[in-house]
This record gives C-alpha cells, structure tokens and sequence, in this order.
C-alpha cells in the first residue's frame, strides 16, 4: 500500500431519489480497510437506500463513489461483487434446499469435463469453513443448521466471492446473544484481515460492542460520523432522533390524568424472544404511547396484544374479566383494533374499493355467513370517507391509487367501523403528508374524548408528547420505564431511550 | 438419514414391498422376463418423466408433453410414408422440433412472467391441434428400418428381453441423474425450485435455465414419441393423451416435491416401476379391471401427499427444536 491514508471505499454528495421523495441528500460516507463502520438511522432514514446504491441494486442520481481512489459506479450486485462488494442480509439469502457446500459455491462449482467435481467442492467448502471456526457437514442441506450458522455460511460466501468490503445489513437481528458473539468474534477476524465492514443494525448495545465508527443517517441526510469511543449513547440517540436536547418547546397537552377506569389490564404480558413480559393497564379514553427506537420490541408489544404473534405468557383482563388473546380473531371479538405499521403489506388490499376495505373488518367480525347488506356497506363507507375527510373521487375506487395519508385514514375507518374500545396504532403518521399528520393527531384526541382507549407507537417524539397520557419506553425488547404526567416530554423519553441496559445482554 | 432421502426411501421402499406380496401371490413375478417387459411397455413414459422431473424440481410443470408425443409420433408416420428420408433423418428432425418447441415455451414463461401451467397448457392444445393438422388416421410404420430397430435385444439371464427402447430408458435415466447432480446446469435447476429470487441473487442465470429446462423436458418428449413410435409402429393424433398426467404422478410417486428444489431422478424411475408394477399385477390376476392402476396409483399419490407434508411439518420442527437448543 503507496497510500495507506486513502480510505477503501469513499462517497461524496450522493444522491437519489425515487417519485415524491428524496431518499439521499448529498450524503458523504468513506470506509477505512480493517474498520467496522456502523450506519444508524430510524426507518426511511436511507440507511437501505445507500447501501443499494452501493451494492448496484439503485443507481445513484449523483454523487461519487471512490472504491480505493477509483471511481466505480456498479450495475448490478455481480458487478459490486465483481469490485469486491459483498452483501448479507437479515435475511438469510441463501438456497435451504441445497448443501451447505452447494451454497457456497453455486455457479463456480469446480468442473472437469463439465461434471462437477463434487468431491473437491466440499472438500473446498470445508476449508473455506474452517477459516471461520465452523466444523459442520457440508454435505447436509443448509436449512439444517441454525440461523446463526447460516448467516456465517453467508458471511463465507460474500467474502470469498468479493472480498474488500463486507455489508452486514442487520445479521443479528433474529439471533440471541450467544449466537451474536459468534457472528461478531468473525467479523473482528474480517476486521484484522483488512477488509472494511459496513454493520447495521437498531441495537445500541452491539453498535458499542463492535464499531470503531459509526455514522447517522436520518431523512436522507448525514447527521454525522463519529468514533465510537467519542460518544455517548445519549448523543447518539439524539442523532438518531434528530431531537434537539432542551429545545423542549411543545407544552404537553394532556397535563391531566385520565379519571375513566381501567379498561383493559395485561400482567406478565410477553412472548419469549420477541418481548419481554410486560404489565399494562389501560383507561377508558386514554392514549398510552410507546416510544422506543426500530426494532426495540414497540411493534412487538403490539402485534402480542393482537394475537398476530400471540403472546406465550401472562393474561389478559377486560374490564376485571378473564379474555383470551390468542390470534386477531379473538382480539376484534374482544373489541381491539389495530391499525400496522407497514400498510402496504400488512393493511390495506389495494385491488379492493375503498368501501370494501373500510367494512373489511367489520364484515370478519360478522362471520362470512352473514353478509353485510350492500346498502349498509355504502352508508358505513359514505360515513367515514365523509367524517375522515377521505380524498377519493368515488368509493368504488380502489384503494391503493389513493395517496398515503388517505389509505391510512382508510384503514383507520375500517377499525372505527367495528365501534373498537381498544385500539391500537402502529406510527400512524409514517409516510404521510404533514396536513393528514395534522388530522390524523385530531382524530386521536377526538376518539379519546369518546371513551376509547388507545395505544399509540411513533418515532416522533413531539407527537407522541401531545397526545399521550402516559409514556412507555421500550429499549430491547423489555418495558423499560414509565412516564406520566409532566414527566412526559421529549428529553426524558430520549434519556430513557438511551439508558445503558446492563453491560450483558439479557435474554 | 438426512431428511432429504426420506421421500426416495418411502418410494423404495413400497416398491420392494409392493413386489414381496406380488411375488408372494404370484412367484413367476420375480423374473427378468417381466422387468423386461415392465421396461418396454413403460420406456416412452419413463422417458417423458424425466424431463418432468426437471420441470418439477424446478418449480414448474409441463403438461404439453402427452402432445407432443402423439405429435412426434405422427410427425415421423407422415414423413415417412410420403417422403423417402431415412428414419434416423426424421427422429433428428422430430427431435430439433421438440427441442424448439420447449425452448420456446420456456422463453415464453421467463420473459412474458406467464405461470408454466398456462404457458405449457397452450403448448399442450398447440401440439396435439398440430398432430391433428398433419393427420387426423392412425398412420402405421411399415419401414424396414423398424424392423430392424425392433429386432435389437439382449437376452438377459432367465430369459428376459431387454428391448432397445427398454436400454434407452435405462440410459435416460443414467444420463438424467449425471444432469441433476453433476453438472451446474442440474444444481441451478434445484436452487430455481428452492427460490428464485435467491437464485438469481447468488449468480443463477434465470433466463437460460429456465429455457434449458422446457426445452430438456421437450427433447424428452420427442424421444419420447419416437419411443412410442418404434413401440406402436403407428402414429395417430389421438394417442398418449394424458401421459402428461402419468408422467407427474409417477415424478411424485418417486419423492419429488410439487412445490419444486427436493426430489431425485432415481426416484422417478422407482416410480415408474411402481406404476408398471401395478399394471403387471392386473395382468397376472386376470379378472381385475384395468382401472384399478388408476385407483391404486390415486391411493399411492394421497399417500405421498401426505408423507411429503408429514416431513416438510417434521423438518420445520427440527429446525425449531435446534433453534432453542442454540437459544437456551
């Protein structure tokens, strides 16, 4: 090396953005060999967006990128992996019906007279796994080992094939901790080797554990990059959340505590592994929110009081009376709703009318036996479009050309429908313009004024500061703390947010 | 045993025990005469399936195959009772049509997106109209050359003939395993069945993959119908409907899943036994209908239904298991 000061990979001023939306803002990024660089950002920061264009996937509108002084601009992920970009992704992206030794080398199987020598495969797949401290029969299929060992088994692959710089785009999101050591003790090994390591992921604690620097992305932009022995997690949320520390400005509205009686009571409420047990209670006519950043189990406390992935201990009261919990079914019965984070794949049918989403729910509550007269079904629809502000020429069209803001209204009427005393909100105002923000926060005040009880996440603090009554924190996947009250403001939300859980990872 | 192995050992396995209670009733069962014959009777259809094999474990299906072979087997009857082309000149024609055939189906499914099912049931009415067009007789064979062809066997010992066409399967089958399990070719069409998207992630060319395999599936069926061709001496429009059908069940009879990425070519060919078994059986009782190989092949294809989800439910299980193991 003639210049050892040259970063391996740099990026100056990229930018890319997709109809309606600027997903990176001239964004400066460089990666040093032997370094692991953290990339941080909430959801829709752009963190996704980048590394697609570095990766081929998304090519970049402008910008610059410099892959050891060179300037490189990849097609495609041969391409990318042709200069020595590799890939893993939370997802395992590997074959589970083939052999492990299959996987490592499919399309570059060594042959002779064109039949592949499969004898020299594995023997090959064997060593290249050994350099990684895996001893495991790679003539079984790969869908036999745990998680854990796929995901190394990739980690092989994409440095074998590329081999200067590795993106690990949360590969130990579905791991535990000690699955998580073992991922990390190969990624130092990468590190010594020199090769540069991009690591993303929502968990504070292994940005620390590993990173020598990390960088925050939020709404396209750059925050800023940092050493990672230069920060405290407190400013590093704060980067996250782009929330200025005693900026505090926003009055909280709900100063007043709820008087309506507990509606609904949960006590040890969890499931293993995707969130801890938790106790809650509920008010009549009361907005609880649930702060915490992506992934801190928010979405999870949700979807366990739903029945989407039922909850595995504790039980559930409504009304100081015994409810099962056991899958949405159960949940509408018991008169929940809930409205998900990602409505496009979760929420709305797009091929079907704004009507038929709308009285969706309703019908499910019903049984199919007994069908919803079509008169009914047009006033319910008529109803909400008109008392939503619902923007469709017609409610006969369907609902995926509506515009954002619009679908999420939509698919607040579908819960509204069914008359819900509980509902629940998985960021409400994600991905929508700021006027339907504004409406949909009044349509939260509104239905708490009318008795229901509410449980709303975000990831905008301010937000959730005005209309809650009370606070939840979530940090890895546990109910941390409890805000009430005037404690209830943004920077204690982001103090208990960044609070340093116990040096081992709990699990 | 790796699970893997378990549909191929449960199709083996009722195989040798399906022959053990025919043996037991008839003991001149178990005679080189009757597997020669099980080969010659079943050669076109064994043929055919393994093509299917490949279009299954891909993911696909083909369900043009049955037409094709009535098509090449009236194709050659027509070239040959009008023109003065040697036989070999119009299998290699009749082959390279085939191949095209197939070829073109593929190219249809990968790059317009069409499901197979669609793509190949239009293949499927497009040959058999075809055959139609050319003939709507059942054309004989009267060529010397034919005789000739059908005189070729090696007298096994016990006095069993293994005929030409019954070596031909035999070697299909050889070459269908070298394929899957040998070449790159062969590991690309198991990674398209495992998931494609991956697939074509890692580096599988989708495209060329896909067209390799309908048009393997569719040089199989024209071998096929020459095949059936040399078997018959006729070619007639109206022949081998349904061999298609035939040709997927004895694929998942052999342990293949429908669902695409799991399976072998070995297992097809124990499938196939297992069908001319069946049928072998009915002839040697004499009294029982023909239909009854429909029956028992529709309890067997139950049966493997349930084996193939038995396992996929046990090995999901394992998996769970093995994740709390490295959990706790």
């Amino acid at each position: 090396m003639e210049k050892p000061q040259e970063p391996l990979l740099s990026v100056a001023s990229l930018t890319k953005s997709f109809p309606g939306a600027l997903a990176l803002d001239g964004v400066d990024f460089t990666l040093r060999a032997g370094e692991v660089h953290a990339l941080l950002g909430e959801n829709g920061a752009g963190k996704s967006t980048l590394i697609k264009c570095l990766t081929g996937a998304y090519r970049r509108d402008s910008g610059d990128i410099r892959l050891s002084g060179r300037q490189v601009d990849p097609r495609d992920t041969f391409e990318a992996q042709a200069l020595g970009i590799g890939t893993v992704y939370q997802e395992v992206n590997l074959l589970p019906n083939l052999t492990v030794a299959q996987n490592l080398y499919l399309g570059r199987q060594p042959t002779r007279f064109g039949m592949v020598g499969t004898r020299r495969m594995n023997a090959g797949a064997q060593a290249l796994l050994s350099q990684y401290g895996l001893d495991i029969d790679v003539t079984r299929e790969l869908s036999s080992y745990s998680v854990a060992v796929q995901q190394i088994i990739a980690i092989a692959r994409a440095v074998d094939l590329s081999g200067k710089i590795l993106i690990l785009d949360e590969p130990t999101a579905s791991l535990d901790a000690q699955e998580v050591r073992m991922v990390f003790d190969i990624v130092r090994a990468l590190r010594e080797r020199g090769l540069g390591i991009i690591f993303i992921t929502h968990f504070l604690n292994q940005v620390f554990e590993i990173s020598d620097r990390i960088t925050v992305l939020r709404n396209g932009r750059l925050v800023g990059t940092r050493n990672a022995v230069d920060i405290e997690r407190l400013d590093l949320v704060t980067m996250m959340l782009g929330h200025e520390l005693s900026q505090e400005t926003i009055a909280h509205r709900a100063a007043h505590k709820s008087e309506g009686e507990v509606a609904y009571r949960f006590r040890d409420f969890g499931r293993a592994g995707t969130i801890e047990p938790f106790n809650l209670e509920v008010r009549r006519g009361e907005v609880v929110g649930v702060a915490g950043l992506l992934g801190s189990g928010r979405t999870e406390t949700a979807e366990a009081i739903f029945g989407v992935r039922p909850h595995a201990s504790g039980s559930a009261e409504k009304n100081s009376r015994q409810l099962e919990l056991s899958g949405p079914r159960k949940a509408i019965a018991a008169g929940l709703g809930f409205c998900p984070e990602d409505r496009k794949t979760d929420g709305i049918v797009g091929d079907l009318s704004v009507r038929e989403n709308i009285v969706l729910a309703l019908q499910a509550r019903r049984g199919w036996a007994r069908p919803l007269p079509r008169q009914e079904q047009i006033e319910i629809a008529d109803r909400f479009i008109d008392a939503l502000d619902i923007r469709t020429t017609d409610r006969e069209k369907p609902l995926r050309l509506l515009s954002g803001g619009n679908q999420q209204k939509a698919i607040l009427a579908r819960w509204l429908a069914t008359n819900p005393e509980f509902l629940i909100l998985d960021e409400p105002t994600r991905g929508i313009d700021v006027g339907a923000h504004a409406e949909i926060i009044r349509l939260i005040e509104r239905l708490c004024e009318d008795g229901v009880s509410l449980l709303v996440i975000s990831s905008e603090l301010e937000e959730l500061v005005a209309y809650s009554h009370r606070v939840i924190v979530v940090r890895d996947r546990e109910h941390v703390s409890e805000l009430t009250g005037e404690e209830i403001n943004t920077d204690n939300i982001v103090r208990a947010i960044a609070a340093d859980s116990q040096p081992e990872q709990a699990r | 045993m790796k699970s893997r192995y378990l549909p191929l050992a449960a199709t083996i396995l009722i195989f040798v025990l399906a022959y053990a209670l025919c043996y037991a009733q008839f003991p001149s069962m178990l005679s080189t005469r009757v597997i020669g014959n099980l080969l010659t009777d079943n050669a076109f259809l064994g043929i055919v399936a393994v093509g299917m094999t490949f279009v299954i474990l891909s993911g696909g299906i083909d369900l043009s195959v049955g037409s094709v072979i009535a098509f090449t087997s009236v194709f050659i009857a027509v070239v040959l009772a009008n023109t003065g082309l040697h036989p070999l000149a119009v299998f290699a024609l009749a082959l390279l049509i085939a191949t095209a055939f197939g070829a073109a189906m593929g190219a249809v499914i990968h790059y317009l997106e069409m499901p197979p099912f669609i793509v190949t049931l239009a293949g499927m009415f497009l040959a058999r109209g075809m055959a139609f067009v050319l003939s709507i007789d059942s054309i004989p064979v009267t060529h010397p050359f034919y005789d000739t062809l059908q005189s070729f066997y090696w007298r096994m010992p016990g006095g069993g003939r293994l005929t030409l066409i019954g070596g031909l399967l035999l070697l299909v089958f050889a070459v269908g395993i070298l394929i899957a399990h040998r070449t790159r070719f062969g590991a690309n069409i198991y990674a398209l069945g495992g998931d494609a998207t991956t697939a074509r992630l890692m580096g599988v060319s989708v495209g060329r993959t896909t067209i390799g395999i309908y048009a393997l599936s569719g040089l199989l069926a024209g071998l096929s119908g020459i095949v059936f061709s040399l078997y018959t001496t006729a070619g007639y429009s109206l022949s081998a409907v349904g061999v298609e059908l035939d040709a997927i069940a004895a694929v998942v009879i052999g342990g293949t899943l429908l669902t695409g990425g799991s399976g072998f070519v070995a297992g097809t060919f124990v499938g196939i036994l297992i069908m001319g078994l069946i049928q072998t059986y009915i002839i040697f009782d004499g009294t029982l209908s023909s239909w009854w190989t429909k029956i028992v092949v529709g309890v067997l294809l139950f049966v493997f239904i349930f084996l193939q989800k038995g396992i996929l439910w046990l090995s999901a299980r394992k998996a769970a298991a093995l994740h709390h193991a490295h959990g706790s």
